[in-house]
């Protein structure tokens, strides 16, 4: 690893202006390194972090089976690490026109890090010196502690996709949280009448009415007055109220905290130490969170960019050919498969397109003649404004629901792959199996990054009960019982994971009366689940159906 | 038009090793997703290649350190896993591969292994319900059973089976088959008159030396066709002497042959021929490293006839089918035997792999061929990887095998094991070779 010549620093200076001037805002500061393939293989597993704390496991590499990697991706890595100062690593052999090209592509990534709102919270400190710090610390431990410091690295990271992400990301955000109201008017509308009184849209309406219609008075605002009403109606109104703000006032604590704060066995003087290892797997993890959560959006940021700008750039002329080789293979869209950057990319032009037509206004959204929705064109010029809004207050998720639309499906001629197996070709088939708009986000966002939602609580006999909320997909079975074991070692007790499974042998049935019923139409089985409950006791691991 | 190269992820011109890995060695059905794109890869060209890796780890340190944890009570981390990706072309292309994964609690669409496979993204013309493209499937991959699943995307170093072999015996404890007596192999020379050497040399090649001699006269102008030839004007230079000369011969002798039998009848279909092709894989690396790649393996399935094939690619991804007769394996390696007459120059060892289901159901002709086999081997090992429906060691072989007084007369060369092929780990495979290499 070293730093890039002069030569090539220049350049990349050079690139730092014309992408100022097109609007992008960095740090000044950058640190550019090159490194060789033998370096990546240090590099990769710590996700390019070099500082990261060492852990024996990186070593191996972690092997992910057919398709696994796609169910369960680990942190995306870049050539760019969100770092102060910003690092960036380079291949040292490539023409100075490609450097370039990367360049540009990096700072894209640069301006997605430093401004995308989901980053926030990485924008106070120096993650690699952190890291470094960490390294230290688990290092000595380990000359303290021996190899139990690589079991809690373990069965920390065992757990560390668990964190809680948003509401960490909550507690710093200028974006106001929930209602404009005061909290009693709001617990009314949003708790009280949706979850108490299970009150149907016909009453709601009528109850905001209601509310709207109140006008303050001298001695009393709306608000009392509507309290006041609400309270003939519903006698037990405080009291519920009162149930609900004692509850609210506890912060949420994700799994990884109620264990470090709750766990007998962690909080005993000998092993408080253990705290401090989970808490550095708990940061890493949160660090790298808002990089897996934009993975669409930041390749599809920086590819604009280095497409943008490297056409401008007039110190490389001639070099447009090699250029356009390059980047058709980073963002041609992809015949079978979802590239991020063709997707990302192609959805930024778009939204730019559509922003300068001002599609995105009322007026626009109203139209339902496709004629006059092609013709429409406000020439706003605002087409830049808002895809830098966008980059700042979007992430995956949000970007495909709210700007992939059918217009764009149509325009890149994008469908839902499907695949099946032939049995008389003997091959597997790769086919349209939609074109419709529902089933492509269903699609993207049933492959985007979303970690199982788990509720926990302690129970008396001091085991922690977690329940898995299911969300029509299953946990990988295979991982359940170490992660639990590990779980179990953190927690000190017996350790229960409450969850929805497949029926394995229900489904082997229906597929066997399917086999034999001999239909010309292919059908599809119905999956059924059932409830079921892992329990570790003493690092035995016993599966059983709910209640 | 169907794009025979699915599936592609546009990046044609640099492929990486890992690339090269993924798709065609490993002939993987993968497609990639938007998490398997990174700059390194598609813009920078830095790729920490999966086949360089090899030189990342060490691997007894590591093997060491998971020993360490089953010591403190946590079950092993590091799996040496699937790990053959048998070639065609013979070669021992074992992959030996130190691979752990980070368990977590994460999500799975559990249920398309009964349905379609995941869908993903795509573009083109074609409407709703047109095929794009194609991939052969490989044979016993159907429906995502047979013994090749779970094989795909894994990389790892490339070794060979001596490697596995060795960390098999080594790490697994795995005793050693006893020496039973036969000579035991050497690199043997042996001295042949092969060489020719225009000049000098032992012994004078008359004809060749004569048809040197034909040649160069005819040059000189000394024989004329059709003419009568005048002896008394040919000209003998000593280059045209030919000598053959005594060279040393190498010749490698193998002591071991080993033939692999597995039942492939339909009944075998999933788990029972993955336990079996699995522990296949371990005995035929460990027996490379014992016999210091001095052995010889041949291989046979049978339904109800048995057939050799060729390599352990064959071997390991032919497809289930039909009825079962264990007979006919076992009289296909005797017939081997007697006709290469096998039994003089070789340690004998027979693997059969099976899920106890036999049509001879007392056995007679199975224990007839066995008796036969019997004085020509060293050892059967005979594993029974019971389907889900049968009780445990009460199949139809557990049964014959059990009574047949041949069985219990010949304790020394017959062994066999009897698990549950749905509970066949790892571990619970090597604990099955103990047993029959014992």
């Amino acid at each position: 690893m070293q730093l890039i010549d002069q030569h090539t620093k220049r350049i990349m200076e050079g690139c730092k202006e014309r992408a100022r001037d097109a609007g992008l805002v960095f740090d000044a500061e950058t640190l550019e390194y090159y490194v060789t393939n033998v370096d990546m293989l240090e590099l990769s597993p710590k996700n390019m972090i070099p500082t990261l704390y060492d852990y024996w496991l990186q070593d191996i590499q972690v092997l992910h089976g057919k398709g696994e990697y796609e169910i369960y991706p680990s942190n995306p890595y870049e050539t760019v690490i969100n770092t102060r100062p910003v690092i960036s690593f380079y291949n040292d052999n490539n023409p100075d026109w490609l450097n370039v090209m990367i360049f540009y592509h990096v700072l894209g990534h640069i301006d997605f890090f430093q401004n995308n709102k989901f980053f926030e919270k990485t924008w106070d400190y120096d993650f690699k010196e952190k890291a470094l710090t960490e390294k230290r610390m688990i290092a000595k431990l380990r000359t303290q502690k021996g190899r139990k410091v690589d079991y809690v690295i373990e069965f920390a990271k065992g757990i560390d996709n668990l964190v809680g992400y948003f509401q960490d990301l909550n507690s710093t955000t200028d974006v106001p949280i929930g209602s404009l109201l005061p909290d009693k008017i709001d617990f009314y509308f949003n708790h009280f009448l949706q979850n108490i009184r299970l009150a149907g849209q016909r009453e709601l309406l009528q109850e905001i009415d209601i509310y709207n219609h109140l006008e303050d008075t001298a001695d009393k605002s709306k608000h009392d007055l509507l309290l006041k009403k609400v309270l003939i109606r519903n006698p037990e109104f405080e009291e519920l109220y009162k149930v609900y703000s004692e509850k609210k006032k506890v912060p949420y604590r994700d799994l990884m905290q109620f264990v470090m704060e709750e766990s007998n066995f962690l909080n005993t003087d000998e092993n408080k130490w253990m705290n401090g290892v989970i808490d550095i797997i708990r940061d890493t993890s949160l660090y790298f969170s808002p990089m897996i959560r934009t993975k669409i959006m930041n390749e599809g940021w920086a590819s604009y960019w280095h497409e943008k700008l490297f056409m401008n750039d007039e110190r490389i002329k001639g070099h447009e050919v090699g250029f356009s080789r390059i980047n058709a293979n980073v963002t041609a869209i992809s015949r079978v498969g979802l590239n991020p950057y063709a997707i990302g990319w192609r959805l930024f032009t778009y939204i730019e397109e559509m922003a300068e037509k001002g599609a995105y206004s009322y007026e626009f959204q109203k139209l339902t003649d496709t004629e006059q929705r092609k013709l429409y064109n406000q020439q706003t010029g605002t087409g830049k404004d808002f895809i830098f809004a966008v980059r700042k207050n979007f992430l995956d998720s949000t970007f495909i629901s709210q700007f992939l639309d059918q217009s764009f499906m149509d325009k890149h001629n994008l469908f839902v792959v499907g695949q099946r197996i032939n049995p008389q070709r003997h091959t597997r088939e790769y086919y349209v199996k939609s074109r419709k708009l529902k089933d492509y986000k269903e699609m993207i966002s049933d492959s985007l990054y979303h970690p199982p939602h788990i509720e926990f609580q302690t129970k008396p006999d001091g085991s922690l009960y977690l329940n898995h909320i299911f969300e029509n997909k299953e946990l990988y079975r295979e991982y359940i019982p170490n992660t639990l074991v590990g779980l179990e070692y953190l927690w000190g007790h017996p350790v229960y994971l409450e969850t929805t499974e497949l029926d394995l042998e229900e489904m082997k049935k229906r597929q066997s009366k399917m086999d034999s019923a001999t239909t010309a139409i292919p059908q599809t089985i119905e999956p059924v689940f059932h409830r079921v409950i892992y329990s570790v006791k003493e690092r035995k691991v016993t599966k059983q159906k709910a209640a | 038009m169907k794009d025979k190269n699915l599936p592609h992820g546009g990046d044609s011109e640099r492929k990486t090793p890992e690339d090269i890995f993924n798709f065609a060695v490993l002939d993987t059905i993968h497609v990639p997703g938007i998490y398997s794109y990174n700059d390194q890869k598609t813009i920078v060209g830095l790729q920490a290649g999966a086949l360089t890796t090899g030189h990342m780890y060490d691997l007894d340190r590591l093997l060491e350190r998971d020993r360490l944890r089953e010591k403190d009570g946590f079950p092993r981390k590091i799996r040496l896993g699937k790990l053959v990706k048998p070639s065609r072309d013979g070669g021992d292309k074992s992959i030996i591969i130190p691979s752990a994964s980070e368990e977590k609690l994460y999500h799975w669409k559990s249920e398309e292994q009964f349905t379609e496979g995941p869908s993903t993204g795509g573009s083109g013309d074609e409407a709703e319900g047109d095929v794009i493209g194609e991939q052969p499937i490989r044979e016993g991959e159907s429906g995502g059973q047979g013994p090749g699943q779970g094989e795909g995307g894994e990389h790892g170093m490339g070794t060979d089976a001596f490697e596995i072999g060795r960390v098999l015996t080594e790490q697994f404890e795995l005793p050693n088959i006893k020496d039973k007596g036969k000579k035991v192999s050497l690199t043997r020379f042996t001295y042949e008159l092969s060489d020719m050497n225009r000049g000098h040399g032992q012994i004078l090649d008359k004809k060749q030396t004569l048809r040197r001699v034909v040649k160069t006269n005819m040059v000189l102008g000394n024989i004329v066709p059709e003419q009568e030839i005048d002896m008394s004007k040919l000209i003998i230079t000593p280059a045209d002497r030919v000598y053959r000369t005594l060279s040393k011969e190498k010749e490698r002798e193998s002591q071991a042959m080993v033939f692999f039998v597995r039942d492939y009848s339909g009944s075998m279909q999933g788990k029972p021929t993955e336990a079996v092709v699995t522990q296949h894989v371990y005995i035929h690396s460990w027996l490379v490293f014992q016999y210091q790649r001095r052995v010889i393996s041949r291989f046979i399935v049978h339904d109800t006839e048995a057939h050799e094939v060729p390599d352990f690619y064959t071997y390991y991804i032919k497809q289930v089918a039909g009825g079962t007769d264990i007979a006919s394996g076992y009289a296909l390696v005797n017939k081997i035997i007697k006709e290469e007459n096998l039994a003089r120059d070789f340690n004998i060892y027979v693997f059969h792999g099976t899920d106890g289901d036999d049509f001879d159901s007392n056995g007679y002709k199975t224990l007839d061929e066995l008796k036969i086999m019997l004085p020509s081997i060293n050892r059967i090992g005979i594993t029974i990887a019971e389907n889900s429906w049968t009780t445990h060691g009460n199949s139809v072989v557990s049964g014959y095998l059990k009574k047949s007084a041949l069985v219990q007369k010949h304790t020394e060369l017959i062994h066999y094991d009897a698990f549950k092929a749905d509970e066949a780990d790892d571990k619970r495979l090597i604990q099955s070779i103990k047993t029959l290499i014992s």
